[in-house]
């Protein structure tokens, strides 16, 4: 096990190599010139070439590579062109953001959208199990930018009940302890933070879990009736185990490795930025970012995000890898390394 | 007569009397919430360049001089008075005296001189510490900053140069503590320290920007104790925001909740003409079109009125000269080219083009105030150049490939605009049409050069007296008017929409105003 982690760990390094190649030529190939950009309509060719110059764009593709990696290797994942900070902070804070609205999204889409494909599953061809997937059909097929604007009308504007942006009202300063706004509060004890933050958490993550609540009810819809038809469920059952057991220890657990994966995968969609939940629910994170800054050529922002995503979808694929052999015993005797 | 003037006067008097009764008192408190369409980019207004930065900026930094509350004729702000040398060369301010910066250092002739010097030298320790983004707009022409004594400061220029008052009221040249640069170097603009009525208190980066009334304000106090500026980037989340009540002013609304904000009795709507144009600019460079007749062809084809209407839905006016009837040293008497396929098409064949030409349009890929629906407006072009025989192809590019091309003069037909911030015609005929930024990456993207008029407005920069200053713009608008490298399209009406509560809101035909005298009913 612990060599099969260090082992994809070791792999990492060269995708992070590829990836970094990668972005930063096509950054560069993709027409638009950054120090133009950053002056829009009134640039004056003067101060195009003075910012180029302090940007260090006039240097050689392969000198400015040398430098980004050399200054990556201790740490440094450069200036934002836009904004002048560096990017290593810029990326932080809005990573946490997604990672709290990620998480919540991914909490509330699994587990609806287990629950309602193991009882579609179970009762196959029911009203439930029409109703459920007719719905989980349309959560897939939904503009999530009309969901979330009418969901926002309905319940901030029309009824009052819900907030309508943000992470939390405006003119609190909850100081950062992890930059999880929800832990922290915890942490702080602090009730009316909580409250107020998980308020705030309700329409966006409800919005942004609506596909991947779809995929997995069908996911596990599907993967459920393979095995229920499964010879070791007619013997659980002739056994006599009730209804409860062979469900959930028998059948759930046994179709879980095609759901975990799917799960898997979207949460590590998620994390890389959703940029219309993020945009309809002013949600300050790293999707809209990394538009804003593709948008910018802020070749540093840029290059730091994608490497933050692929180290993302890495460490997704890995930890779904190592779930594999906790629920597939045959993994765990075949393949040790 | 006497018994006349004494019945106005009495009948004036009684109208009056409801206003005062009924005028309230301002109400000290509250938290004025600001929404608005992005984030700053940074608070240090002499590296910024996008407009909510400069929203922000404004409240907490001042400059020597400003822009009137709802107009753009220069006023003192931390100079109290200013004036020429006689060759015109050196410009002394008198300062502002007991006024602090929010960390409690002085504000004197020092403080102006190194929040300029560290834009214009190279050599002052604190260049380093920012991108400066438009010295050419801004403190460019001065070359030397001089402290005379505590509270005076002359600046030179290179040459004479009368739009500089005007630069110097721009968000460009902010004074800021010499402290808190020395303090914060690169981050001060996560941490802008200067002398305006509110202090920066946090930023919540891509979320929030709150500041808090400045209680040792040199000027009249604020009533408001926050204001808190949110970006909501979604423009129907912007308005929903307005009407559910999560914030008081909701920025650049798209027409249609405009209409509904009109119609709303608890939102308030204002509106200003700006100081800015959307044009078309004819590349005077390409055969075809290096032709006047064919430029006047282009000019008489296009219908403004329609665009207005179906675009900007009323909230513009038809442009004529390249700057808007708002600044000073318009030319009324320039008429517009009419409508009118017939006259187009008369043009056209006198031009030796009967059956019309292939030509390429190209359409901006981002929305301003001057160009709110780029593509559609360019499709409307479309449609009236092949009314009278102009096969146009619409061109899309990205915007910064599109910076970056018609820079350099590949396109034919291109749509540009300009928000002249310091509301001086030279601003816009020297620094959009004169033949002296033809050169790529150009700023006169219609390669337009004509000597007469370069002349004349590049003299009208050493010329002092507005009146005389005045003609010779007068004079190149004319010129410009025969000539049409540009078919100007509008110059939009600027808009502020606002929940009823709050009172005494400005509007400068820029947008951009500091808050100080908002306050809020309870």
């Amino acid at each position: 096990m612990a060599r099969f982690i260090s082992r994809r760990l070791f792999h990492l390094i060269f995708i992070l190599i590829g990836v970094s190649i990668l972005v930063f030529l096509m950054l560069r190939l993709i027409p638009g010139d950054p120090a133009h950009l950053l002056l829009g309509e009134f640039a004056s060719p003067q101060d195009v070439a003075r910012i180029r110059e302090k940007l260090g764009l006039d240097a050689s593709y392969p000198y400015q590579y040398f430098i980004y990696i050399r200054n990556l290797l201790s740490g440094d994942m450069g200036i934002s062109i836009r904004s002048g900070v560096p990017v290593s902070e810029e990326i932080l804070v809005r990573f946490l953001a997604t990672v709290e609205l990620s998480m919540a999204a991914m909490l509330i889409s699994s587990l609806i959208g287990i629950v309602a494909g193991v009882i579609s599953a179970v009762r196959k061809y029911s009203l439930f199990d029409y109703v459920s997937m007719v719905m989980a059909l349309a959560g897939i097929s939904m503009p999530i930018f009309w969901l979330g604007l009418m969901l926002m009308y309905l319940f901030s504007v029309k009824l009052g009940i819900l907030p309508m942006m943000g992470r939390f009202t405006m003119g609190l300063e909850p100081r950062a302890i992890t930059g999880l706004v929800i832990i922290d509060s915890l942490f702080r004890g602090d009730l009316h933070l909580l409250l107020n933050s998980l308020k705030h958490l309700v329409l966006p993550a409800c919005t942004l879990a609506t596909i991947p609540m779809a995929i997995i009810a069908r996911m596990t819809r599907s993967s459920m009736l393979e095995v229920i038809s499964k010879d070791y469920i007619r013997t659980a059952r002739a056994k006599g185990l009730s209804q409860g057991a062979v469900v959930f220890k028998h059948a759930l657990k046994n179709a879980f490795l095609p759901i975990v994966t799917v799960i898997g995968v979207n949460f590590g969609l998620l994390l890389g930025g959703a940029v219309l939940t993020e945009t309809i629910f002013s949600w300050p994170g790293l999707g809209r970012y990394v538009v804003d800054s593709l948008l910018a050529r802020d070749y540093p922002a840029v290059q730091g995000c994608i490497l933050l995503f692929a180290v993302i979808m890495v460490m997704v694929n890995l930890i779904v890898d190592i779930l594999y052999f906790y629920l597939d015993p045959r993994l765990r005797i075949d393949g040790k390394g | 007569m006497m018994r006349k003037i004494y019945l106005i006067s009495v009948v004036g008097g009684l109208l009056l009397i409801p206003s005062i009764l009924f005028a309230q008192k301002a109400v000290k408190g509250g938290t004025l919430t600001w929404g608005r369409g992005g984030d700053s980019v940074t608070l240090d207004l002499a590296q910024a360049t996008d407009g909510e930065s400069i929203k922000g900026g404004i409240q907490v930094l001042e400059n020597l001089v400003i822009f009137g509350r709802d107009s753009m004729n220069v006023e003192p702000q931390l100079a109290t008075s200013w004036e020429v040398s006689k060759d015109g060369l050196v410009w002394t301010f008198k300062l502002r005296k007991g006024v602090k910066f929010h960390d409690g250092t002085p504000f004197n002739a020092n403080a102006v001189k190194v929040s300029f010097e560290r834009v214009i030298d190279k050599n002052h320790p604190f260049y380093k510490y920012g991108t400066w983004r438009y010295p050419a707009l801004g403190l460019g022409p001065v070359k030397e900053v001089k402290v005379i004594d505590d509270y005076t400061v002359a600046l030179r220029t290179e040459k004479p140069y009368a739009p500089l008052v005007a630069n110097l009221a721009l968000w460009l040249c902010p004074i800021l503590s010499p402290a808190a640069i020395e303090k914060y170097k690169e981050d001060i603009g996560r941490n802008p320290v200067g002398t305006g009525p509110f202090k920066f208190v946090r930023w919540i980066k891509d979320d929030q920007i709150i500041l808090e009334r400045n209680e040792d304000y040199w000027g009249e106090k604020s009533n408001l104790d926050r204001i808190i500026l949110k970006a909501i980037p979604e423009v129907s989340a912007r308005f929903m925001a307005l009407q559910s009540g999560a914030v008081d002013i909701a920025d650049d609304l798209d027409p249609d909740s405009i209409e509904m904000a009109k119609k709303n009795p608890n939102f308030a709507v204002i509106e200003r003409p700006s100081v800015n144009i959307g044009y078309l600019a004819i590349n005077t460079k390409k055969p075809i079109l290096n032709n006047k007749l064919v430029r006047q062809a282009i000019s008489h084809a296009i219908d403004k009125q329609t665009i207005i209407k179906s675009i900007f839905r009323g909230l513009a006016i038809p442009a004529v000269n390249p700057f808007p009837p708002s600044m000073w040293g318009y030319n009324y008497k320039v008429k517009d080219y009419e409508y009118s396929v017939q006259r187009a098409k008369d043009l056209l064949t006198k031009a030796g083009h009967p059956k019309g030409f292939d030509i390429e349009l190209w359409a901006m890929p981002v929305s301003r105030a001057y160009m709110p629906e780029p593509v559609k407006t360019a499709e409307l072009i479309q449609g009236y150049l092949a009314a009278v025989g102009i096969n146009a192809k619409i061109v899309r590019l990205e915007w910064g490939v599109y910076l970056d091309k018609t820079a350099k003069g590949e396109h034919d037909l291109c749509m540009m605009g300009w928000l002249g911030g310091n509301a001086d015609p030279d601003n816009f005929l020297y620094g959009l049409l004169s033949a002296d930024v033809t050169k790529p990456p150009a700023a006169n993207i219609a390669f337009w050069e004509n000597a007469e008029f370069t002349k004349l407005v590049k003299d009208a920069q050493s010329i002092f007296d507005k009146a005389k200053r005045a003609s010779n713009y007068l004079r190149a608008q004319e010129i410009f008017h025969e000539e049409a490298p540009w078919v100007p399209l509008v110059h939009s009406t600027i808009v502020r929409v606002y929940n009823k509560k709050l009172h005494d809101v400005p509007l400068r035909p820029n947008g951009l105003n500091s808050f100080q005298m908002i306050w809020k009913e309870r």
